[in-house]
């Protein structure tokens, strides 16, 4: 079975909410809608307080190219324009509605039948992903219409559906495969014509055989799309280590993957542009995977963007009394929350409650020169001696040792017998080498 | 005997070789030092600590003699008596300045700002906000883990476990701007130091509205602008909330201190006031701690 070559790690599974049907969750009483749910600049707010605003109106546009319009998931009035907390802990600007019974936008097609033909050309749909604000759903949120519109020059050959959830818990994409599976392969379909692309390669990592056995059946008349099982192994939904693990071929330090010929989506994503194509439906929901050891009710919820965390954990049981870390996202890259008020955003693909005994931070022993984070290490680098630098502040050295390179997966901490926290010194000093080469261009 | 003087003259005609050989290069390759540099380099204060702007001391010293009037450089750890002395060795015109002295704008004690969550990792200020705002409601606060302390050469900051928050000891602090640069959150600013040290600014950086900022802390600016109004001298601005005081057009008349509903404003050695004093209240100390915080 196909991996990619250098590193990573093999963490326990635990995809206990896997297999649980997708729940419709029931509208809350107010959403609240950030405004920089994307990479990029936030987007700017249309809509004034006391404004009335229908589900799926355009409230927010995208400022700038790489940015990302934002829709209002509910029907109702604009409370008001406030900040609030983004789940990194910062005041955000964000977008406050009081729910009232949905009442659509026209040209929306609520219907689930589905639509296979799409007769649009490459231009038109790239501009229909556009203004239906599609970012990318795995976490990072990075606009889609961007990624189908490769710097000049560079000519993709293949599109990489990122199906393989290699986060252990998380479920909402395998979910998402069971029951949406003919829209994502419509879906797919859709953006090999944006990119120009001939061939497509759905990438599921082989902890979820009836996934793949459903897109293998449902893909058949659609010999340019291929659904390659990969074996199990953290971090391959990285965008590096699936083009390495699919097609072989390696991104050279600093360039964008798009020089191997290979454009790498998220499925979420890929399903989301078949709805804002197709239905001409923007990014609303989303399903949220809610799970955790003690959690009562574990289990893939879909839910409007900007509902508060708090609720979603409510309607999966409630919060049981041994978690200590609300987590966003999965247990490796996700983010720890500083509260539970904190709202959906587009790239929130899941909430783990972590038991405090998972949770706590072990005591850091000195280093024993053992090498497990080298050999973890998917990158190549050497995150001992990354850390010693940072420790040092010797910025001129890091980055001579590649740490730009580093996608901040935590393969090195997970491994260190001596709980060294290597990746929080990794990333400091990836901050401030960033900033360094910021600060020499702008010369 | 052969042997002795074979040998001898060998190793003696073969040193002769390469002494001149060594002299002539050193005479064809010689690059003339100003020697000016060498004595500012003995005035200056061998700190290293690179507060001038330059790498190091020498560097400076450099830079000193190939300026034509010492415009723009000034040793902060030195201060005016050594730009004094390093001008008479250049025959120039010294360039004064005032002293300066880091102070901290941030007031909100552990007392002032309650925990919203626990914080694990590694104990670093710019690790720490890398990850999240803070670990109270307050996301433009100090983080207490010492990076500034770290950081400081003259040994001029301290953590207070009761408060939180460093101190910065006006004794040793030379301005140098090593914990304006390390502060994650930007709360170190260098400020005139003022007449007998005494110096008014608004000990915090939060820009929240106020009503958000109360709630995170008790003893935030709120940006209400009292101070702005009270203020004779036009030397208060607010802006996003705040509250600034340029040093430069201010008169340490303090009428902005009485008139700040939160105590944000801090006012550092001064007389204790006629009623200060009756509720027993002392005065700032050189600790950093001040009549407001009390």
């Amino acid at each position: 079975m196909r991996t990619f070559s250098m590193g990573g790690i093999h963490p326990p599974e635990n995809k206990i909410s896997a297999g649980k049907a997708i729940e419709q969750m029931p509208l809350p009483a107010q959403v609240t809608i950030l405004l920089n749910q994307h990479l990029g600049a936030p987007a700017l707010p249309l809509v004034q307080r006391g404004d009335r605003v229908k589900t799926g109106q355009l409230i927010a546009k995208a400022a700038g190219y790489v940015s990302a319009n934002i829709h209002s998931s509910v029907t109702g009035k604009v409370l008001k324009l406030d900040e609030v907390y983004d789940p990194g802990g910062y005041r955000r600007q964000a977008v406050i509605i009081e729910v009232e019974p949905d009442e659509w936008v026209e040209d929306l097609v609520l219907s689930s039948t589905l639509k296979r033909e799409c007769t649009l050309s490459p231009e038109d749909i790239i501009q229909k992903i556009q203004d239906g604000g599609v970012v990318g759903m795995g976490g990072a949120s990075f606009p889609t219409h961007v990624k189908l519109s490769p710097p000049p020059g560079s000519k993709p050959e293949v599109l990489i559906v990122n199906a393989v959830e290699c986060e252990p818990y998380l479920s909402s994409d395998h979910q998402l495969m069971l029951e949406k599976g003919m829209e994502i392969i419509v879906g797919t379909k859709i953006m090999m014509m944006a990119l120009k692309v001939q061939r497509a390669v759905i990438a599921i990592e082989n902890n979820k055989p009836d996934a793949i056995g459903l897109l293998e059946r449902l893909a058949i008349p659609y010999s340019q799309i291929e659904v390659m099982p990969l074996a199990v192994h953290y971090p391959q939904g990285g965008e590096k280590q699936l083009i390495d693990a699919v097609l072989g071929r390696h991104v050279p330090s600093g360039a964008l993957p798009v020089v191997t010929g290979a454009v790498v989506l998220n499925v979420g994503s890929v399903f989301a542009t078949y709805e804002a194509v197709q239905k001409n439906k923007p990014v609303i929901d989303r399903v949220v995977c809610v799970t955790g050891k003690s959690v009562k009710k574990p289990g893939n919820y879909l839910c409007r963007i900007g509902i508060s965390i708090q609720e979603l954990i409510d309607f999966a049981g409630g919060m049981p009394d041994s978690v200590a870390k609300v987590i966003s996202g999965g247990p490796m890259m996700g983010k720890a929350l500083i509260n539970t008020q904190v709202p959906v955003s587009k790239g929130t693909s899941g909430i783990l409650l972590m038991d405090s005994k998972e949770a706590l931070r072990k005591k850091v022993y000195n280093c024993i020169r053992c090498g497990n984070c080298i050999e973890a290490c998917p990158m190549g680098l050497e995150p001992y001696l990354l850390m010693n630098l940072s420790e040092l502040s010797d910025w001129e050295n890091m980055e001579k040792e590649c740490i730009m390179d580093c996608i901040e997966c935590g393969c090195c901490s997970y491994v260190c017998p001596s709980n060294r926290p290597l990746l929080d010194h990794l990333r400091v000093g990836k901050f401030k080498v960033g900033a360094i080469i910021r600060g020499r261009k702008n010369q | 005997m052969n042997i002795v003087l074979i040998a001898v003259i060998v190793l003696g005609g073969t040193g002769v070789i390469l002494a001149s050989v060594i002299f002539l290069t050193a005479r064809k390759f010689k690059v003339f030092e100003d020697p000016k540099i060498d004595e500012v380099q003995q005035a200056l204060p061998a700190a290293n600590c690179g507060g001038c702007g330059y790498p190091g001391c020498r560097n400076f010293a450099e830079a000193c003699v190939k300026s034509e009037n010492l415009d723009g450089l000034f040793c902060p750890v030195g201060g005016n008596e050594v730009m004094k002395s390093v001008a008479s060795i250049l025959g120039r015109e010294a360039v004064q300045a005032e002293p300066m002295l880091a102070v901290l704008r941030c007031n909100g004690t552990c007392a002032h700002r309650p925990k919203t969550n626990q914080y694990e990792g590694v104990s670093s200020c710019m690790a720490a906000s890398l990850l999240y705002g803070g670990d109270t409601a307050c996301t433009y606060g100090c983080l207490g883990m010492g990076d500034c302390v770290a950081v400081c050469q003259f040994d001029a900051l301290s953590m207070d476990k009761e408060t939180g928050l460093p101190v910065v000891d006006e004794a040793k602090c030379t301005a140098c701007g090593a914990c304006v640069r390390a502060c994650p959150k930007n709360l170190f600013e260098l400020r005139k130091k003022g007449p007998k040290s005494r110096r008014i600014f608004v000990s915090c950086m939060n820009k929240d509205k106020g009503a958000l900022a109360r709630k995170g802390c008790a003893v935030a600016c709120i940006g209400c602008g009292k101070c702005e109004q009270v203020c004779a001298f036009d030397a208060i601005t607010i802006k996003d909330n705040l509250a600034y005081i340029d040093y430069n057009a201010c008169r340490l008349c303090r009428k902005c201190v009485e008139v700040c509903p939160t105590n944000s404003i801090w006012e550092l050695n001064f007389p204790p006031r006629k009623k200060a004093a009756e509720q027993d209240v002392p005065a700032g100390t050189e600790t950093g701690k001040n009549t407001a915080s009390v």
